[in-house]
């Protein structure tokens, strides 16, 4: 067993409104849980500003809950915050559990659907890689994903397919997730998408929560990839949410009526 | 001159022999004037017009309102006849309960290797958010309408199985209320089992499905309709009225204290069932598409944690989907341990290479459908297309062949009109009408009979062309 790191985490979300909210629903998926190697010694998600409605465990097994906005809220504040502890495992989730089958995270979505940049990635994986093992073969993946898209902000948005990121050769952490998981799925891996928190060293505001990959191999089952930091999720990564894209797996998704703008700010605490 | 049908006659075996279940009613149109008839035809339609059944013709630039015709030729089924049907329709809608809780849970139909897993992975009809989901009572397709077809004397098939949100129901009703007030003579004459209970049954059987933590002292229902654009409006508004519930639309429903609740004059309150005539790719844009502007954004979080009834539930259709469909005989082995009753009509499905090659051979032949098409759109009558037809359709099946299943142009049952002559034979199906509770399976006597006016035509559907009839079971 690896080393177990214990941290203290403060996801703070605000919406500002230039027009009092009518009617606002959103759909939180901010709630980590436990096993493979992760622990939740506590946890909480406060909203001010809005009402929670109902939670249950959604297809992917992630808490999910429903927020309903107070009518009139010009500001809304959701706090998701807790301590959490983590065993390093070198990235290995290990057996599919759950009702969702396997075959499901093989299917593309819209987000992770193969075009011709997608598609000759996987040729030239398949055929440069055709000698290695499944987990070299994934780790050459990440490998070529990361040089293929460059981190950079500012380009990408939650929209971005991975088709598109791939073609444009840089995006963030959620672009480069989407084109692992694209590829991977080409070349028959199911694979899904993962959002959480990435303890940065020596920092306490950390950038934004993170996103990487997991890969299910035949024989270590599910394996994490973090194509930005070029590793196997260890002991400094905290799991929140997992499902088939962004789209699954997104901390908070909302519909909205009425007119008016809204910014949008995090902050995140990650403490050890 | 004699001339023996081609197919088989509900009521005549031959020209002057007739099935049981017609000779009463038979010995009462021999007596009949014609011109009175005509006259009671005119009224009936005048009626329907009344109140105002009419249904919008999709695929057409105005969206033109049209009357169903009706024809008043009662089509007669015997109680035997019926008794067949019902053990039928009842293991058929058993086997597909069974297997829409399996397929959202454990999938051992799958692991069985009983029907291929692409079939279910490759449906947009399969919702992976009901995956681990228990709707509350366990039912899954509350309304179910079986389309059956007949070619003989003991020969019923399943032509379709419409477990999603089967329309028509309200015209069964009201062909009977019409021919009620029209001909109250054949009902004092002839032992008919009637329909009227349909709607209060329907509302049992969903409030029997409300969910167990609800705030009400009696069950809230509700029926949500896209709105009066919609060609079904009209049975919309039929059933609530008829049932005792609410009509909403989207706009009316919200999220209020964990639940779903309609605006009412007194406030919120809150819902317990929804029969909801939206499609599940609108019914939640939170939770599928976005741009719905017909659904209830949260619906669907509302329902996964238990507290709303959604009927039928989201994602039956991967039940009644054509790819599936010629694999129900297995379906319905696997989950009840018996052998289908009702025969399912021989299908090829294009996907494998013999049967595309087969159907490509036997085109004129054969009927084709889209395998996610309904309502009779996109689809093939071979025998009835012409040259052009056959070609362009044999390219649209050559680029994407798994889209289409291939079935032999049944020589479906015939039952009379009223015709300029007199009575006429015209090709028919029927939609009976069934509806599932926790412990129950209400199968309405009779149903839907849909029949085309055209003659010779095989194609029943209401918009292409097609008419209905009051359809009779007798009783014992």
């Amino acid at each position: 067993m690896g080393d177990t790191l214990s941290f203290a985490i403060t996801h703070t979300t605000t919406y500002s409104f230039d027009q009092p909210v009518k009617y606002a629903l959103q759909q939180l998926r901010m709630f980590p849980r436990n096993g493979h190697g992760q622990r939740v010694v506590d946890w909480k998600t406060t909203v001010t500003g809005g009402q929670k409605q109902v939670a249950f465990d959604d297809q992917f097994m992630n808490r999910t809950e429903l927020v309903r906005l107070d009518p009139g809220a010009i500001r809304v504040e959701i706090v998701s915050e807790g301590v959490v502890e983590v065993e390093d495992r070198n990235g290995v989730i290990g057996k599919h559990s759950g009702y969702t089958p396997l075959w499901l995270y093989a299917e593309p979505t819209p987000m992770t659907a193969a075009g011709n940049t997608v598609r000759k990635m996987a040729g030239q994986i398949r055929a440069d890689c055709a000698e290695m093992d499944d987990i070299a073969r994934m780790h050459e993946l990440a490998t070529r994903v990361s040089e293929a898209v460059k981190y950079q902000t500012g380009h990408t948005d939650a929209e971005t397919t991975a088709e598109m990121a791939l073609t444009a050769g840089h995006g963030v952490c959620q672009d480069q997730a989407h084109v692992m998981i694209a590829v991977a799925r080409q070349l028959g891996y199911p694979a899904r998408y993962v959002s959480g928190y990435l303890f940065m060293d020596g920092q306490v505001n950390q950038d934004a929560s993170h996103a990487w990959c997991e890969v299910w191999t035949e024989s270590l089952g599910w394996i994490g990839f973090d194509v930005a930091n070029q590793i196997c999720p260890d002991a400094r990564y905290v799991r929140v949410a997992a499902g088939r894209d962004y789209g699954d797996a997104a901390p908070i998704q909302g519909v909205r009526h009425g007119a008016g703008d809204e910014q949008l700010q995090v902050s995140l605490q990650v403490q050890q | 001159m004699t001339t023996t049908p081609p197919c088989f006659d509900e009521m005549l075996i031959s020209q002057d022999q007739v099935r049981d279940p017609y000779s009463d009613y038979y010995d009462w149109f021999s007596k009949e004037d014609l011109k009175r008839l005509r006259l009671k035809s005119a009224e009936a339609e005048a009626f329907f017009r009344k109140i105002g059944i009419t249904f919008n013709v999709y695929g057409q630039d105005e969206a033109d309102e049209r009357l169903i015709p009706f024809d008043i030729v009662p089509r007669i089924i015997s109680s035997r006849e019926w008794a067949r049907l019902e053990r039928g329709i009842d293991q058929r809608v058993r086997a597909i309960n069974a297997f829409l809780h399996d397929i959202y849970h454990r999938q051992e139909i799958l692991r069985a290797g009983r029907i291929p897993a692409e079939l279910i992975a490759r449906n947009a009809a399969f919702l992976p958010e009901m995956m681990g989901v228990n709707p509350p009572g366990g039912v899954y397709s509350h309304i179910a309408g079986i389309d059956l077809v007949r070619t003989g004397e003991d020969d019923f098939f399943v032509l379709e199985d419409n477990v999603r949100t089967p329309s028509g129901v309200s015209y069964m009703l009201e062909n009977r209320e019409t021919m009620l007030q029209m001909f109250p003579e054949l009902f004092t004459r002839m032992k008919i089992r009637p329909v009227s209970a349909y709607p209060r049954l329907l509302r049992r059987s969903l409030s029997n499905c409300a969910p167990e933590n609800s705030p009400n002292r009696k069950p809230v229902v509700a029926v949500l309709t896209p709105g009066i654009h919609n060609s079904a409006y009209f049975e919309h508004a039929f059933l609530a009225d008829q049932m005792g519930a609410e009509l909403v639309e989207s706009t009316d429903l919200s999220v209020v204290d964990g639940r779903i609740a309609m605006r009412t004059t007194q406030g919120f309150q809150p819902v317990d069932v929804i029969y909801r005539r939206v499609d599940d790719a609108y019914l939640d844009p939170l939770n599928f598409n976005p741009e719905s502007l017909l659904g209830v954004p949260g619906i669907m979080d509302v329902y996964r944690a238990g507290n709303i009834t959604l009927a039928n539930a989201p994602g039956t259709g991967i039940a009644d989907d054509k790819a599936l469909y010629s694999y129900m005989p297995d379906i319905i082995e696997f989950y009840t341990g018996e052998q289908a009753i009702l025969k399912n009509v021989p299908t090829w499905r294009c996907s494998e290479a013999d049967s595309l090659a087969y159907v490509l051979e036997h085109l004129s032949e054969l009927v084709v459908k889209e395998v996610h098409g309904s309502g009779g759109y996109g689809m093939l009558v071979g025998p009835a297309a012409n040259k052009k037809e056959l070609s362009d359709f044999e390219a649209k099946l050559r680029a994407k062949p798994a889209n289409y299943i291939a079935q032999p142009t049944l020589a479906l049952s015939t039952v009379p009109i009223l015709a300029k002559s007199g009575l006429a034979p015209r090709h028919v199906d029927l939609r009976p009408f069934v509806l599932v509770s926790p412990n129950k399976i209400d199968i309405t006597p009779g149903g839907l009979t849909r029949v085309a006016l055209k003659q010779g035509s095989l194609v029943v559907n209401s918009s292409q062309g097609g008419g209905t009839k009051d359809t009779w079971v007798l009783g014992d």
